[in-house]
């Protein structure tokens, strides 16, 4: 620790992981237009096994969240951990096992699923074989990320560091405690819970995730980029300590909310409703602390597409995490339960926060990356809005379709007491104009990832202005 | 805003300490994960268990679920019927957790892109079933469900069936060995019941195919629920 020599980074590990979220990202999200598509016209399910919504949702699930929005959260930890701590990566050994090791279940999802190898549990649907895979590759990045604070330069921690902490050591005791079963072939097992019970472990699990994997490592890529990029420091240091303390206690208990009016019994279903709404305010924390860390520079905003990227996701951000609370009281989930509503909550937290916070990342990494500007620069701005309009059409739709459908399924004839519409068909059919309406606002997000892979692809290959980092004003992480 | 003159005790503490660090943030998530699941494992379980009126999955019924759990028809489909009036009319009564007894893995759902199906067992023929897998909008016109074509070609094997009924045994499951071994003529048995009712709707199969095991399954949905409610409530 005493050389003063400059540290050379690891930046080819962050190139691979940036490439390999754009490559399944593509994929990802090609995948949801398609079930987008099997929604509003069904012969798009083509009669073939493998391509059948059953079997594809699960793709396009494990593909969005742990091959796009995972490896993209790799990207984050890998450039900014070392910049925080001014060393390289403890060891590039691991990093390199991490991220081929991460790949390759990724390809093994993407041919087990469709072929209906699966433990037919949502967000853990891989196979026993790849789940002990997921451990052993996630148990050699625990070890290189504490291995790194280890030999660390800096002495305290930055913020973006206590949000990774929190996913490096959760993600892994929520996985391998929801998978624990028998197996009974190479391709099959069943778990050691049953019943209520397994669907307790399983939403525990899949609340979160969603909480640990797709929330606390973006609030950390946020406490890193949004102020590089805004060129300020974070507003409130103790607004992220309170807040990243409330939402570690708080967030674990909200699973049940995804099984009111269940038989789970009702003590659990208390407390998943109580915490969840609790979890507003640690939220709105976060939320305030990005947003307010732009005060001052929303001019900057004005003419910036990577600010702009950010001010959307953040605000999303907010957005998803008050209709989520709302969603947890009882009397409103009764209704939004199995419609489409819920469906809208989970994209404008995934296209509008991960995505979005993503794509201003990206934006901001490959010129530091590969030291030239974006090959088209213009089409930064393009993608910013075909992505924020996208998603506007998705999540409008997908509300009106969840009302619609709640209040269909449940209205009753005041003079028979009887069901007003009897054919549940009727109710799916008044929801065509609503899914050919996400699936347009699909493509449309679709179009802006692809026009991200181009230009990206492009900068690589090397059109584009030279690019130097301006010397930054405030070092954020101070 | 973070300027510090002196260091906050929140840096001195814990930013300076990485390993106290990373234990807080494991006890602050375990707290959470023990109140909520552990008497779920322990009491919660067992009142489920107690009642013992629900009997295991027969070798057939099994063997179709498998093909429930492989298509992922969960994803569109729930099971779970909740307590209100208008989910007690379209359905019929409401689940209750002792009926998810041997479910494994739950098959409760987050979706319902078609109809829940906890109470689906015995509200249509045998041969309905085969004609919707077939071609859905046969049975339901304006159907938006998949056809399944191959689930009437495609045969289950009947060691693989006992692979899973091991399975299940080691986790809990009360399968006897002598049930496992005479897993084979048993599917034979159940599934030539149900070829036998199709054969009365003129539909010729063996009953190996996959489409009967489903059947199987599909009829035994639901039919767990109380006696004393199996016609209140509704
Ligand atoms: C305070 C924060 C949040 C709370 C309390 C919350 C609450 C909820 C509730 C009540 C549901 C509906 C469960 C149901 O009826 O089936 C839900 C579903 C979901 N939410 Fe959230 N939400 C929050 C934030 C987020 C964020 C930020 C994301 C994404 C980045 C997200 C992703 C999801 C997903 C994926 C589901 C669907 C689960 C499924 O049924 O498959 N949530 N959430
Ligand atoms: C082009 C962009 C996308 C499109 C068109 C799309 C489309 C879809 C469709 C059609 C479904 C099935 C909904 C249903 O069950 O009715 C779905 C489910 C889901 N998608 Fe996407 N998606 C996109 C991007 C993403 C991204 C980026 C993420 C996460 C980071 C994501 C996460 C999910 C999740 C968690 C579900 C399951 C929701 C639930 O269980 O309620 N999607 N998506």
């Amino acid at each position: 620790m005493s050389s003063n020599q400059p540290v050379v980074y690891d930046d080819a590990i962050v190139k691979k992981f940036l490439g390999a979220t754009l490559l399944w990202g593509v994929v990802g999200m090609l995948v949801g237009v398609i079930l987008a598509l099997q929604l509003a016209w069904w012969p798009a399910n083509g009669d073939i096994p493998y391509i059948t919504f059953g079997r594809l949702r699960p793709l396009h699930t494990n593909a969005v969240i742990f091959a796009f929005a995972g490896n993209a959260v790799f990207t984050a930890i890998y450039w900014s951990m070392q910049r925080l701590l001014k060393v390289r990566m403890w060891s590039d050994g691991l990093s390199n096992f991490h991220f081929w090791g991460w790949q390759a279940i990724i390809v093994s999802a993407a041919v087990t699923l469709p072929l209906g190898l699966t433990q037919a549990k949502e967000y853990a649907e891989l196979i026993w074989p790849i789940d002990i895979a997921i451990a052993v590759v996630w148990v050699a990045f625990a070890i290189n990320f504490f291995g790194t604070i280890h030999i660390r330069k800096i002495k305290h921690l930055y913020v973006a560091i206590w949000f990774y902490m929190s996913f490096v050591l959760t993600v892994p005791i929520l996985h391998i405690v929801n998978n624990l079963s028998v197996p009974a072939t190479l391709t099959r097992s069943y778990p050691i819970y049953t019943g209520m019970t397994d669907a307790l472990v399983q939403w525990w699990y899949g609340h979160n995730a969603v909480a640990f994997f797709l929330t606390t490592p973006f609030l950390g890529l946020m406490y890193y980029f949004l102020p590089k990029a805004a060129e300020r420091p974070v507003y409130s240091y103790r607004l992220s300590i309170i807040h990243f303390w409330a939402l570690v206690c708080l967030y674990i208990w909200a699973g049940p909310h995804h099984l009111l009016y269940s038989a789970l019994p009702d003590w659990a279903q208390t407390a998943g409703m109580v915490f969840s709404v609790m979890l507003i305010a640690p939220s709105w924390g976060g939320m305030l602390n990005g947003l307010l860390t732009l005060r001052g520079a929303w001019d900057r905003v004005r003419q910036d597409p990577i600010l702009k990227f950010y001010v959307v996701g953040v605000s999303f951000y907010g957005m998803s995490t008050f209709e989520g609370p709302m969603m947890s009281i009882r009397a409103v989930n009764g209704l939004a339960h199995y419609t489409n509503w819920v469906v809208g909550h989970v994209h404008s937290g995934a296209l509008g926060w991960n995505g979005m916070m993503t794509f201003g990342m990206i934006y901001w990494l490959v010129p530091r990356l590969w030291g030239r500007k974006m090959a088209k620069e213009s089409w930064v701005g393009l993608h910013f809005w075909l992505a924020t309009v996208g998603i506007i059409f998705y999540i409008i739709a997908m509300w009106a379709a969840g009302v619609t459908e709640g209040l269909m399924l449940r209205a009753i004839d005041p003079d028979s007491g009887l069901l007003l519409y009897t054919n549940f068909l009727d109710v799916v059919h008044t929801l065509d104009p609503f899914y050919w309406m996400r699936f347009g606002g699909g493509l449309m997000f679709l179009t802006g990832i692809l026009m991200m892979f181009v230009n990206v692809f492009l900068t690589v290959r090397g059109s584009g202005e030279p690019f130097s980092a301006p010397a930054a004003a405030v070092p954020a992480a101070k | 805003m973070s300027n510090h003159t002196e260091e906050h005790w929140h840096r001195r503490a814990l930013e300076h300490r990485s390993t106290l660090f990373a234990v807080l943030t494991v006890f602050g998530i375990s707290i959470g994960s023990l109140v909520e699941l552990v008497p779920m494992f322990t009491v919660e379980n067992a009142a489920a268990h107690a009642t013992g009126e629900v009997q295991p999955y027969t070798p057939l019924e099994l063997a179709g679920r498998d093909i429930y759990l492989r298509e992922g028809c969960y994803l569109c489909h729930s099971q779970m019927v909740r307590p209100m009036r208008a989910e007690t009319l379209r359905y019929g009564t409401w689940s209750r957790a002792e009926e998810y007894t041997w479910d494994r893995p739950f098959q409760l759902g987050s979706r319902r892109i078609g109809p829940d199906l906890h109470r689906v067992g015995g509200k249509y023929p045998d041969a309905w079933h085969y004609e919707h897998m077939k071609d859905p909008r046969s049975m339901s016109t304006g159907s938006v469900m998949p056809n399944y074509p191959w689930l009437l070609e495609w045969s289950y094997d009947a060691a693989d069936i006992q692979a899973s009924m091991k399975a299940h045994q080691r986790a809990g499951t009360p399968y006897t060995d002598d049930e496992i071994a005479a897993a084979p003529s048993k599917l034979t048995e159940e599934g030539e019941a149900i070829v036998g009712r199709l054969a009365e709707a003129n539909i010729t199969t063996t009953s190996d195919k996959e489409i009967v095991a489903l059947i199987a399954y599909l009829q035994r949905l639901g039919t767990d629920r109380p006696k004393d409610v199996a016609k209140g409530g509704e």
